[in-house]
């Protein structure tokens, strides 16, 4: 009698070609093999063509003077700097025009993106007409405007047009009144410090005792009032002052003062608008993404308007919010690059530009310039993990 | 019988019409004065736009100067815009350099495409395989040769000639054209579980993705010719498009990546269980449901992608912002007050209404494709 095997089988082998296990190796080795070769014949060809044009090639040229101007600078530069610092001031400068946009294009974007969900029919439409126009032009060319046909067609320097607190704005930038604080301005630095931890104190504390009595603490009018108060009598106190040096125009051009070179205003314009737009989708966005049924629960508990929004809406819209906020962020620092075309002197300008044609190292240049948007790029998302692993959904 | 109490003998004096809830009052009264802060904000965007428009409107069309106009009057001292300008111009905007007897090559590849295209856009047009194929592949090798010339009796025209209007429309068709199969590959190199692969594919996505556009065309434009062996010259415009093109595909390869993960675990179970292949899997079961959910990306892509082709300026081409700055600088004999701000807002106008009708149709996939999955 043949009976059937109903003991353990183990499942057949596939032939040595078909197994999975080895086809993957298989793939990889070819790949990697590939790959390498690939890199082997670049790197190849680009020793010879250097070689054939006779450069050099290495990192001692970062120890080198630059002997080029910038035009725009947050630290000390002159000829006789090095290529080292050329670097610094191009990432210097990247930063301060990302970080002004970054702010400037947060609050504008917020405001229109909530005028979008305005029920008043002008203010969401003005909104609307402003994100559909402003999304669909290329910001190079958002750029050119700002900077060719508006700053550059700015009167010359004697017909100056005045704006209020002293300021004036002309072809070379705006000008505007320098403040120079005293020495003992210090101690106001020191207060206004002071008022943030007291701030940070008085949320903890507000928090713990709300959890445990039940019982609420203003914390918000608290803080202002703390925040305003404590630097302004430690201001009285020290005795400090702050003087504004007024721009004064003389013979040729204006003395004094601030000056806000115009490549520096047509970039942070045109950035801060461009991104606006984008921004103000993805709150709006964010907005919608809180469904109606959220409103009336929160309704039901009996919490009243300010609770409602701060306690309800507003966290669970910003877990929607935040991660593609922080994507606009990083492409607002990446597009402030486009500063190149219209001549600020940020990173890839001042070091994939000017430093690269006066040296000539192309590679050690672009390489350098990509590690630093790669870098920004990292921390970033580093900090977007730490976020969403912070806010994300604590699911059954 | 009869002792019903009361009736009424006469009739109900008729109660006031109620508030109407349609019609312009009711319309106004709901929309633009609702609360007190909704009056004031309407006043206020009424005074804007009493401030803004007649400006814009004399800038535009009152005080502008017409096709037809002189540069004379463009230098009149309350012109406004200088269409003549636009208008004697629009030859270089749109071809740039391009040899002026041999234009009609790029009006047919332009009536070509348009062509292909619109019956491939329109959802009820059937034979889509077909006409995939021709826009993808026949398509682009004909605009190559009419463009490009050099055989069959056509003059040769070199890249460097191309210019406007023209190599925008390329670099962008060809960049996504290009960069899709190359995202679909680079998405499901990181979906795969060969770690080899999936490092290389990870490492290749977020390295581009990580740095603006404008150095990989730098590098794209001083570094390539580095890479090649000694002796070959790779010309300008495919420089420009594999920058272009090796951008896109990351950018592309997130979006589809997107898609992929949208795909529950038992299509790919399922799949495997029929017997089919890896690739078979792919292009049988998975790549057709991901895609479908993308299409809005992908539009999405192919819009930011039309706008970035604006900076192929890096490596020499003369795209239409190119063009239109161009003459801006140089037309000495357009020279006035806003011949440049005219030149600037006609190109703005042209870049918006692509994107802008690009993200309609985005809009209007994403309503056709919604409909089988809305809750």
């Amino acid at each position: 009698m043949t009976t059937l095997d109903t003991g353990p089988t183990t499942a057949p082998r596939p032939s040595f070609f078909n197994d999975p296990v080895v086809r993957g190796i298989v793939y990889q080795v070819l790949v990697a093999v590939l790959l390498v070769a690939f890199i082997v014949w670049i790197v190849g060809n680009t020793a010879t063509n250097l070689a054939a044009q006779n450069k050099s090639t290495g990192f001692d040229f970062l120890w080198k003077t630059a002997g080029f101007d910038i035009s725009f600078s947050l630290i000390p530069w002159t000829r006789a700097s090095i290529y080292w610092e050329a670097f610094l001031v191009g990432i210097t400068n990247t930063l301060l025009v990302a970080f002004v946009g970054i702010i400037a294009a947060t609050i504008l974007g917020f405001t229109i993106g909530i005028a979008r969900l305005s029920s008043n029919f002008i203010v969401s439409s003005l909104a609307t007409i402003y994100v559909e126009t402003i999304r669909n032009i290329p910001l190079l060319l958002q750029l050119f405007f700002w900077y060719f046909a508006v700053l550059k067609a700015m009167p010359a320097v004697r017909d100056s047009i005045q704006l209020p607190l002293e300021s004036f704005i002309n072809q070379r930038g705006i000008f505007v009144p320098k403040p120079i604080p005293d020495p003992q301005f210090g101690f106001v630095w020191i207060g206004i410090a002071l008022a943030i931890i007291g701030v940070i104190v008085l949320r903890t504390w507000a928090k713990r005792r709300l959890e445990a009595t039940g019982k609420r603490f203003p914390v918000f009018l608290t803080s202002l009032a703390v925040l305003i108060a404590i630097p302004t009598i430690v201001w009285f106190a020290s005795g400090a002052s702050v003087e504004f040096e007024p721009p004064v125009l003389e013979r040729f051009n204006f003395k004094g003062g601030l000056q806000l070179p115009p490549e520096f205003v047509a970039l942070l314009f045109g950035l801060t608008i461009y991104t606006a737009s984008f921004i103000a989708e993805t709150v709006r966005g964010g907005i919608q993404a809180v469904s109606r049924g959220q409103t009336e629960a929160a309704m039901s508990l009996g919490l009243k308007e300010g609770d409602r929004l701060r306690l309800v809406i507003v966290p669970q819209a910003m877990r929607v919010i935040v991660p593609p906020l922080t994507s606009q962020y990083l492409n607002l620092t990446k597009n402030s690059s486009l500063g190149a075309a219209i001549g600020y002197p940020e990173l890839v300008n001042v070091f994939s530009g000017t430093a690269l044609n006066q040296t000539g190292r192309a590679i050690e240049c672009i390489a350098l310039t990509m590690l630093v948007y790669l870098t920004f790029s990292l921390l970033t998302s580093a900090i977007m993990n730490w976020y969403n692993a912070r806010v994300s959904l604590v699911e059954r | 019988m009869s002792d019903i109490g009361f009736v009424r003998a006469d009739l109900v004096p008729a109660k006031p019409a109620p508030n109407r809830t349609t019609g312009a009052v009711a319309w106004a009264q709901k929309n633009l004065f609702a609360t007190p802060l909704d009056t004031v904000l309407t006043l206020l965007g009424i005074l804007f736009l009493v401030w803004v428009v007649p400006p814009l409107f004399n800038f535009f069309i009152g005080h502008a100067v017409g096709p037809y106009g002189t540069v004379e009057e463009c230098r009149a001292l309350d012109a406004g815009a200088c269409w003549a300008y636009i208008y004697n111009e629009m030859e270089f905007f749109i071809y740039g350099f391009y040899d002026i007897p041999e234009q009609w090559r790029p009006n047919i590849v332009f009536a070509l495409g348009a062509l292909l295209l619109v019956p491939l856009l329109i959802p009820k047009v059937p034979f889509k395989r077909a006409n995939a194929i021709l826009f993808l592949v026949v398509y682009p090798i004909v605009s190559y040769f009419l463009l490009a010339g050099g055989v069959f009796g056509l003059t040769e025209i070199p890249t460097e000639k191309w210019g406007g209007l023209l190599v925008t429309l390329i670099i962008s068709v060809v960049g996504i054209t290009l960069s899709f199969p190359l995202g679909i590959i680079l998405a499901l190199g990181r979906q795969s579980n060969l770690p080899v692969i999936k490092t290389l594919c990870i490492a290749f996505i977020e390295l581009i993705r990580a740095v603006p556009l404008i150095t990989i065309l730098f590098m794209a434009s001083i570094m390539l010719p580095l890479f090649m062996p000694q002796g070959t010259t790779v010309d300008k415009f495919l420089r420009a498009l594999v920058g272009v093109t090796l951008f896109t595909s990351a950018y592309m390869a997130e979006v589809v990546r997107g898609g992929l993960q949208a795909i529950p675990r038992g299509q790919y179970e399922a799949g495997a269980s029929l017997g089919l292949g890896y690739w078979q899997r792919m292009y049988f079961i998975i790549l057709p449901q991901a895609l479908k959910h993308v299409i809005p990306g992908i539009v999405n892509n192919f819009i930011s992608l039309f706008k970035d082709t604006s900076l192929v300026y890096i490596v020499g081409m003369k795209d239409l912002l190119e063009a239109v700055k161009t003459k801006n600088d140089s037309a000495l004999e357009w020279q006035s007050a806003n011949t440049a701000t005219t030149g600037y807002l006609f190109a703005a106008m042209v870049f918006w209404v692509f994107c802008f009708s690009m993200s309609r149709y985005s809009m209007f996939m994403e309503r056709r494709l919604n409909t089988g999955y809305k809750r």
